[in-house]
């Protein structure tokens, strides 16, 4: 049985201290308490997709039985409610990452169509033959095919910032890669492979000297970090609904008013449109323009209940937890032979990537599995990260802040188990 | 731990720990390249074809403990076999890691091979078992493109 006994202090940033008490907060997510092979469920897979809490569920649950419409177009009272949520679940995406209009809130299936959106619409207007983006050697393919289509579309070269064996973007590689050709960056705030937390921040303003547009793939950094997109000065940044506890479908793409205004929509169709007629059509104003289509309405409710859900929890409460978290997880994984860690970032989220000698990682995963233990195995979509680190593949332990030490502890039992059988 | 050690029994570990026939052969005049891109298994093999029989095969590569094994096990079995006998192998071993049958086959004795038969209670794990088989296939259908003559 995995029981969290005790609670963790965690410092919040004003330096005032509260116990955060995750078995409480365990009960908020109903799958917690579900069983693998008749084990408690250890769910250790958080940068794949998160675990949803009871408000998220039944808010949706709310809306598809008592308000469900479309948006936008009803004279009735259901969509008129649809509507206000909606646009409510809008205005809190902007609280939530302090942007500084809700126009500059754009929803999108998830990060992956936010970044294709930026690649395709900005792009295919402001980056032509010869120009250069730049990316990192930690993107997840996400952040790197939608550029390598905008290459070949438009004859411009993928530059690409090399890491140092502790998976650390290295800086003044950055510097050099920054060139009059340059006409974007495009950057992970966290690595889903490897758990660095870049330094956007310096990395943004390093490109805006030279007035270089940064797009930011927040995927793996707002469910673990407070994200302020105007603090950052990022000109997009996008995220996904399924990884900060809301459902999947649904996400974020946060651009610049000034920026998303000069853009050429990313599709047509309903909603985007001001007038058609077989002339001429006139587009819809931010944020309309890039919402073709009847949208994911449950979707965007859903995840405005989820960012009050992280809000109530507190995020600068979470880093901390988390932070304590994979201290723990750091090192006991540390002590067991034969294993390494890939990623030894000094600035980390709590990801733990490993590798063991002799045993690849899927038959980690196979026998963490029948100890009810959920972790990933494979190249996390990042196989230029794998190539980096010469490995096949690793397994990735990825908490959140519901999982406990004992979690933790139990997976460090999985992996003794793991070396019984195989080494 | 005990329906694990169905899926990883003591061949099969042995298997992947000392994979056999696990070199580049020389006087290959047939290899083929398998990947399983979902999971990075990769597989490099190498056969020597002479008259319709496999005289001789080699694999190089990466991948899990059964990814391994059914390689270093596959090589063992189909050395010395025609074409047609390493095809019904592969359609024998296909069905006893899927879980199908099909009543039509021919039955085929597939010896030391039959302890792969925990991997259908693990679906995940399937592709991993046949890569090597599939990679077979390509070698001995090879049409000619990856047909080597060193």
């Amino acid at each position: 049985m995995i029981r969290a006994g005790g609670t963790i202090t965690a410092r919040s940033r004003g330096g005032r201290s509260a116990a955060f008490e995750v078995e409480r907060i365990r009960q908020d997510f109903p799958l917690l308490g579900e069983k693998i092979r008749g084990k408690p469920l250890v769910y250790l897979d958080n940068a794949a997709t998160s675990q949803k809490p009871h408000v998220v569920i039944d808010t949706i649950r709310q809306f598809l039985s008592t308000y469900n419409s479309n948006v936008h177009r009803g004279v009735h009272q259901l969509s008129e409610r649809a509507t206000e949520a909606y646009e409510q679940a809008r205005t809190r995406v902007q609280g939530f990452i302090n942007a500084a209009e809700s126009r500059e809130i754009i929803f999108v299936r998830g990060t992956t169509e936010a970044i294709n959106l930026v690649a395709q619409s900005y792009g295919r207007t402001h980056i032509g033959t010869g120009d250069e983006i730049v990316i990192s050697a930690m993107e997840h393919h996400s952040n790197i095919v939608p550029w390598q289509i905008l290459c070949e579309q438009t004859g411009a070269v993928l530059r690409v910032v090399p890491i140092n064996d502790d998976g650390e973007m290295l800086l003044d590689e950055y510097v050099t890669l920054l060139t009059p050709r340059t006409r974007l960056v495009a950057v992970a705030h966290v690595s889903n492979a490897l758990g660095t937390i870049n330094p956007v921040r310096e990395i943004i303003r390093l490109a805006r000297r030279q007035g270089v547009p940064v797009l930011v793939d927040g995927a793996q950094a707002v469910p673990h970090l407070k994200v302020d997109v105007r603090e950052l000065d990022c000109d997009f940044y996008g995220f996904s609904g399924h990884k900060v506890f809301g459902p999947t479908g649904i996400g974020v793409l946060y651009g610049r008013a000034r920026l998303l205004e000069a853009m050429p929509p990313y599709q047509g169709g309903g909603d985007m449109i001001k007038s058609v007629t077989f002339a001429k059509t006139v587009y819809n104003d931010l944020p309309f323009k890039f919402e073709a289509g009847t949208p994911h309405i449950g979707g965007v409710i859903g995840l405005g209940a989820a960012l009050d859900y992280l809000d109530g929890v507190g995020l600068d409460r979470v880093t901390a937890y988390e932070h304590e978290l994979l201290a723990h997880a750091t090192e006991a994984l540390s002590t067991i032979p034969g294993v390494r860690i890939i990623g030894t970032a000094k600035e980390k989220a709590s990801v733990v990537s490993f590798v063991m000698d002799g045993v690849h990682a899927h038959d980690i995963g196979t026998v963490l599995d029948h100890e009810g233990i959920a972790i990933r195995a494979g190249h996390h979509c990042a196989m230029p990260v794998m190539q980096r680190f010469g490995v096949p593949a690793t397994a990735r332990a990825s908490l959140a802040f519901y999982n406990t030490r004992e979690e933790v502890d139990a997976l460090v039992r999985g992996i003794h188990k793991v070396i019984e059988m195989f080494v | 731990m005990s329906d694990l050690r169905e899926l990883y029994q003591q061949l099969i570990l042995d298997h992947s720990k000392k994979p056999r026939n696990f070199r580049t052969l020389e006087g290959a005049n047939r290899t083929a390249e398998g990947h399983n891109p979902l999971c990075g298994d990769e597989i490099t093999l190498y056969l020597q074809v002479e008259d319709d029989v496999i005289r001789g095969i080699g694999f190089q590569g990466s991948g899990c403990a059964i990814s391994r094994a059914s390689a270093s096990m596959m090589t063992d079995s189909v050395k010395g076999k025609t074409r047609a006998e390493a095809q019904r192998l592969f359609e024998r071993f296909h069905d006893l890691v899927t879980g199908e049958s099909d009543e039509k086959r021919d039955p085929v004795d597939l010896g030391k091979l039959a302890v792969f038969s925990g991997v259908k209670e693990f679906p995940v794990r399937v592709k991993c078992a046949i890569l090597s088989w599939h990679t077979l296939r390509a070698a001995l259908e090879g049409k000619g493109e990856t047909v080597s003559t060193e």
